[in-house]
């Protein structure tokens, strides 16, 4: 999602699953939609079906999307990037790109200051001493004149960001993409064509991807690759277009929506740094300016900061939250100055190392955990180490709805996890029983940014119970213990509004209210004060009404529309479409504004015409924007303002100065490389990616393990969680854990297809049956034959006796992307005995 | 199922000398239709099979196949074969939904001895009725498909239904609601092979020249139209080239049909003697093929 907000202003899904249905190409790549979105799927399937589109599929397994793919192409693990990169330069190479709208939409002609380059791998501003970019060394040219940005719309300029770009991509030939990523140079001259087929106003194409390229320690170039990849083929705004980020569970997108992520709040607001004292100081640092803060035809939404900000404030502190005191942004949580520190990767590994640095200043580790729907032990690298760091924790509290690898971690089979002994460890762990999603109200976001309201099927058994009720409880109790004991700083609890019907548990539509906000007192139109708005205590309806004086209270400004005056639109269940391409606006919600097609306004040409007029997405006619909700102001002119609202400049970012590893993205080698970099042996893998240095994290080299492993998920389970089912219907689909190896493979090593084999890394060993197959091709590497196995991540020691099986993640480094600290589960090393 | 389906009209028997049509009632054949080449193997078929079914879990190993178990089951009676098929320089990875295809001129019908056993209605669809079956198990010899299959607990044989407890009241099959891609449909077999032509005819223009509709002639058709990219080669999917009821099937009917009561008994001293001399049956070797 980082990589999808610095290129286009939003972290999410641009369109949605039905619009996939209008797609001319779908190309699938680092994901697996039929096995892991089997239901969204069946848009691409009914666009093979309806429009003869070519479904595309790069992977370095045969999946079972490939099986059904009309064009198929194999590579390795990790070497997405240079795929990409190559097809970015096929498509200027051969003008098989979107050039006028390159040149409207997107920051092509961008001219990029002298201060900017890259050689050997390195860009400039790197600093050898804390393995970091300086990112003001990649900044824009200022025009002499306006001292706005200096663009050149013949695209000649040799600093402008498309012949940075030109330059940039020119190394990655088809044959150099072979020789990197071990496709064959006519299938990948296949993938290209078929891809760039989309470049053009006639035709659109979607990517469609998940978490195959999320989990690599370049993981969020990768997307920014194949997000830059729309932009220059026009196909971003566009219906059947897109950069689509699937997620995998029901309500992943939620979760990060209202702030799943260290570094944000609701509403990908920033989390506050220590530093920034005030609400004016948060909001001068967060605020995105256009270049030397010069007038500039961007509605660069985001400065509207102070409001969301205000009207969070006055959701989370209610009356208490006033203008002299600056809304006790005081109180509100803040971090000392690096989000990494507080991502949980970092917490496992402080918890672990017993030692913690905040503010400069050693401290101990945390000494408590609460864990809530979800699995660490499971879903995190090193398996090892995070049953040890559980280990030395005092207390633990577990709320879920079975008892998982984390809830027992003690249990973890001494053998393979190196587990203390059970006397020894003091951690005291409660588990709270909590309800299923089919026991309790509420609403689950999708991919597509829907949010839907569900409803209640049953009653949760014995003593389990919703969310809200749990947290309901927590929260008065220790709020009770505040006012009773004091504490450190009892103000940050005691002035949180919790203005509930039932405090206990709150219902779950009056939370929703809260998040889409109200009106405190009377709004009136600046435009006309005699004109009102909102009058108090009504609730909010667009971003329009929110206000930075606390006269508006909103939990999430990004879901503003969700819960009007008109009810709870997360209900609404009407399905007429006249459209007809399939963007359901009486369907439940879909944030932002009930927008369907995200940068919509893209979908127009320069005097607001749809490229193709079979599939607008939104178009001028003459007083104002007519189609899906606009991505604009709905009566703003064409030429008025880019595109992109969220971003400073306006456009896309084919160059885009705010990531931690780069303005482009670069292939580099996992962090456990299978081999040198090729383009620049000094630096093989991702310089600025993160690893840690605890004894228990130990990472492999190429020479004692030199097969490349990959982990993924199967169709037939959901998570750590359906292999709990007892006599279970899915348990009889997918038994139990295995690996997958190529036949040539299993030919060398005389394994028959079925045996068990021993998979090794550095940080334990998995025995398992081997499935010895077609679909996994062995690859030569620098004149080198190599091979690349998988594993699913399915199982663990918890669950039904007869399917637990060894958890993935016993094999998996703790080696992360820059950016989001998300693991590298998709590239590492082993090595591959018979058992 | 405890017996026929009530209220479905009969069109033959077995072992019967007249059949028990009276055709009082004219039903439409029905079909389902399976697209391969849209298949992802997700088994949400299987799931829904043996869930509205009642059928009670089978046990299952992995032993080097993504396919639940190597063949049909008495208590799994669909199951998604998956087979790898290398062609030229590119791979295929095959899935078909197996099932009973009820067949127009089913063999397990003409091989049974015992009277009323297997029956079909006038819709196509060819069911078990345990109340009569006797589990000798030679409906298993007239089928081309290997499809019944002898459960051991109950002593009779079992196989897909097609769902007739739902199709009798106008529902589709099972598997055919619980299938995400739009692989499966269901509804009167002419209005079936009708969307298979005109998908064959897209498959033709996107590259797979030998597409074609798996409806063998040999069986008098089936009430499974199956779509196939690679049709002249049914057997990479696991069906047979030009599937017939055995010859000696047909003579045995032929000739013992008039004498019905000696098949009956003749029937019965197979069975015993089947008994005696091979044993009980077994559930199949849970091999997994690749």
């Amino acid at each position: 999602m980082a990589s999808l907000a610095a290129t286009f202003g939003r972290g999410a899904m641009t369109n949605g699953w039905v619009d996939i249905k209008n797609s001319d190409v779908i190309f699938v790549m680092g994901g697996n939609p039929a096995e892991n979105h089997p239901c969204g799927f069946k848009w691409a399937i009914e666009a093979k079906k309806t429009r003869n589109a070519k479904l595309v599929v790069v992977d370095p397994r045969f999946t079972r999307t490939a099986a059904v793919a009309d064009y198929y192409a194999p590579m390795r693990a990790g070497s997405d990037i240079a795929i990409l990169l190559g097809i970015i330069r096929y498509a200027i190479e051969t003008k098989r790109f979107h050039e006028d709208y390159v040149k409207v939409h997107t920051n092509a002609p961008y001219v990029i200051d002298e201060a900017f380059s890259f050689s050997d791998g390195l860009f400039s501003g790197w600093d050898e001493g804390k393995h970091e970019y300086d990112k003001s060394k990649w900044p824009y040219q200022p025009d002499e004149q306006t001292k706005a940005y200096k663009v050149d719309l013949t695209l000649q300029h040799p600093r402008c960001v498309f012949q940075l770009l030109k330059k940039h991509v020119g190394r990655y030939t088809p044959e150099m993409v072979e020789k990197i990523a071990g496709m064959p140079k006519e299938k990948f001259l296949k993938v290209a064509e078929l891809v760039t087929s989309t470049g053009n106003a006639e035709k659109a194409g979607t990517i469609l991807y998940a978490l195959g390229w999320t989990q690599h320690s370049s993981g969020v170039q990768i997307i920014r690759a194949a997000a830059m990849l729309q932009l220059l083929l026009g196909n971003v705004g566009r219906p059947g277009g897109g950069v689509n980020a699937l997620r995998g569970h029901s309500n992943i997108q939620g979760a990060t929506d209202i702030a799943g992520n260290t570094e944000i709040l609701p509403g990908y607001l920033k989390t506050p740094i220590g530093a920034w004292q005030t609400v004016a100081d948060y909001v001068e640092k967060t605020t995105p300016t256009t270049l030397n803060k010069q007038s500039w035809a961007s509605m660069n939404f985001w400065q509207n900061t102070g409001k969301f900000m205000v009207s969070l404030l006055k959701a989370q502190y209610g009356k208490n939250a006033t203008k002299e005191n600056d809304f006790l942004y005081s109180l509100f949580p803040k971090v000392d100055g690096s989000y990494a520190g507080y991502s949980w990767m970092h917490l496992f590994d402080d918890m672990y190392r017993g030692s913690s640095t905040k503010l400069g200043k050693q401290e101990p580790g945390p000494e408590g955990f609460l864990t809530f729907g979800m699995n660490p032990v499971a879903i995190g690298p090193n398996s090892p180490k995070m049953v040890a760091a559980l280990a030395k924790l005092k207390w633990m509290v577990v709320v879920e709805n079975h008892e998982t690898e984390t809830a027992g971690f003690w249990k973890a089979p001494k053998d393979q996890y190196g587990t203390p002994d059970a006397a020894q460890i003091k951690t005291e762990v409660w588990m709270l029983p909590a309800a299923t999603f089919a026991e309790k109200d509420g609403t689950f976001t999708n991919s597509a940014r829907w949010m839907q309201w569900k409803w209640k099927a049953l009653d949760p058994p014995g003593q389990a119970k919703g969310d809200p009720e749990i947290v309901g409880r927590i929260f008065l109790a220790v709020r009770e213990l505040y006012r009773k004991e004091g504490g450190a700083v009892p103000e940050q609890i005691l002035n949180v509004a919790w203005n509930y019907t039932n405090p206990i548990a709150p219902d779950q539509g009056e939370v929703l209210k809260e998040i889409n906000g109200k009106a405190l007192a009377d709004i009136h139109d600046p435009k006309d004060p005699t004109k009102l708005i909102r009058a108090a205590g009504q609730q909010l309806e667009n971003f329009g009404q929110l206000q930075d004086d606390g006269t508006t209270m909103c939990g999430n400004w990004l879901h503003l529309g969700v819960y009007t005056e008109a009810g709870n639109n997360t209900q609404r269940r009407n399905n007429a479409d006249p459209s007809g391409l399939g963007m359901f606006h009486n369907w439940a919600f879909s944030w932002p504004a009930n927008r369907r097609i995200m940068y919509n306004r893209a979908s127009a040409d320069a005097q607001g015409k749809p490229w193709d007029p079979s599939r607008p997405g939104i178009s001028w006619n003459g007083e104002k924007w007519v189609g899906d909700v606009p991505d604009i102001k709905p009566d703003s002119p064409p030429g008025q303002f880019g595109a992109f609202i969220m971003l400073p400049e306006g456009v896309g970012r084919l160059w885009s100065p705010v990531l931690n590893d780069g303005p482009f993205p670069e292939h580099y080698e996992a962090v456990e490389a299978a081999t040198d970099n090729l383009l620049h042996p000094k630096v093989t893998s991702n310089p600025v990616s993160k690893r840690f240095s605890s004894d228990k994290d130990k990472y492999a080299d190429r020479k004692d393990y030199p097969v490349i492993c990959t982990t993924y998920r199967l169709t037939e389970h959901f998570h750590y969680w359906t292999q709990h089912q007892h006599n279970g219907r899915l348990n009889v689909t997918q038994p139990g854990f295995f690996f997958e190896m190529p036949e040539a493979m299993a030919r060398q090593m005389g394994v028959e297809n079925g045996q068990h084999i021993r998979v090794s890394s550095p940080r334990g060993s998995i025995t398992g049956p081997a499935i010895v197959t077609k679909r996994l091709l062995p690859l030569t590497l620098a004149g080198e034959q190599r091979w690349q196995i998988g594993m699913p991540i399915h199982w663990g020691y918890a669950g039904d006796p007869a399917h637990t099986g060894p958890l993935a993640n016993l094999l998996t480094p703790s080696a992360m992307d820059p950016n989001t600290w998300t693991p590298e589960f998709k590239v590492f090393l082993v090595k591959v005995e018979k058992a | 199922m405890a017996t026929t389906q009530q209220g479905m009209e009969i069109r033959q028997s077995s072992a019967s000398l007249r059949g028990t049509a009276t055709g009082a009632r004219k039903l439409p054949v029905v079909a389902k239709y399976i697209d391969t080449t849209i298949c992802i193997g997700c088994k949400a078929c299987e799931v829904a099979c043996a869930e509205w079914n009642d059928l009670p879990p089978v046990q299952t190993e992995q032993r080097g196949s993504y396919q639940t178990m190597p063949t049909l089951h008495a208590q799994y009676w669909n199951l998604i074969k998956f087979n790898e098929i290398e062609i030229g320089d590119s791979l295929a990875w095959l899935m078909r939904k197996d099932q009973c295809m009820h067949c127009a001129d089913p063999g397990c019908l003409r091989a049974c001895p015992a009277p009323g056993a297997i029956v079909q209605y006038e819709n196509g669809i060819v069911d078990v009725n345990p109340d009569a079956c006797i589990g000798c198990g030679l409906c298993e010899t007239g089928c081309p498909f290997d499809v019944p299959r002898y459960h051991a607990r109950t002593g009779k044989m079992a196989k897909c239904t097609l769902c007739v407890d739902r199709a009798s009241v106008g529902l589709e099959p099972a598997c055919i609601k619980a299938c995400p891609t739009g692989t499966l449909h269901f509804g009167n077999k002419n209005a079936m092979l009708e969307m298979a032509e005109h998908r064959v005819d897209q498959l033709h223009k996107n590259g797979f020249p030998a597409a074609a509709v798996y409806d063998p002639p040999g069986v008098g058709g089936t009430s499974v139209v199956t779509i196939l990219a690679y049709g002249d080669h049914p057997e990479w999917y696991g069906l047979p080239k030009d599937p017939s009821v055995p010859a000696s099937v047909r003579f045995w009917k032929r000739v013992l049909k008039p004498v019905g009561l000696i098949a009956m008994a003749g029937a019965v001293v197979a069975a015993v003697g089947h008994y005696l001399t091979v044993g009980p049956k077994e559930p199949k070797d849970q091999e997994r093929p690749s």
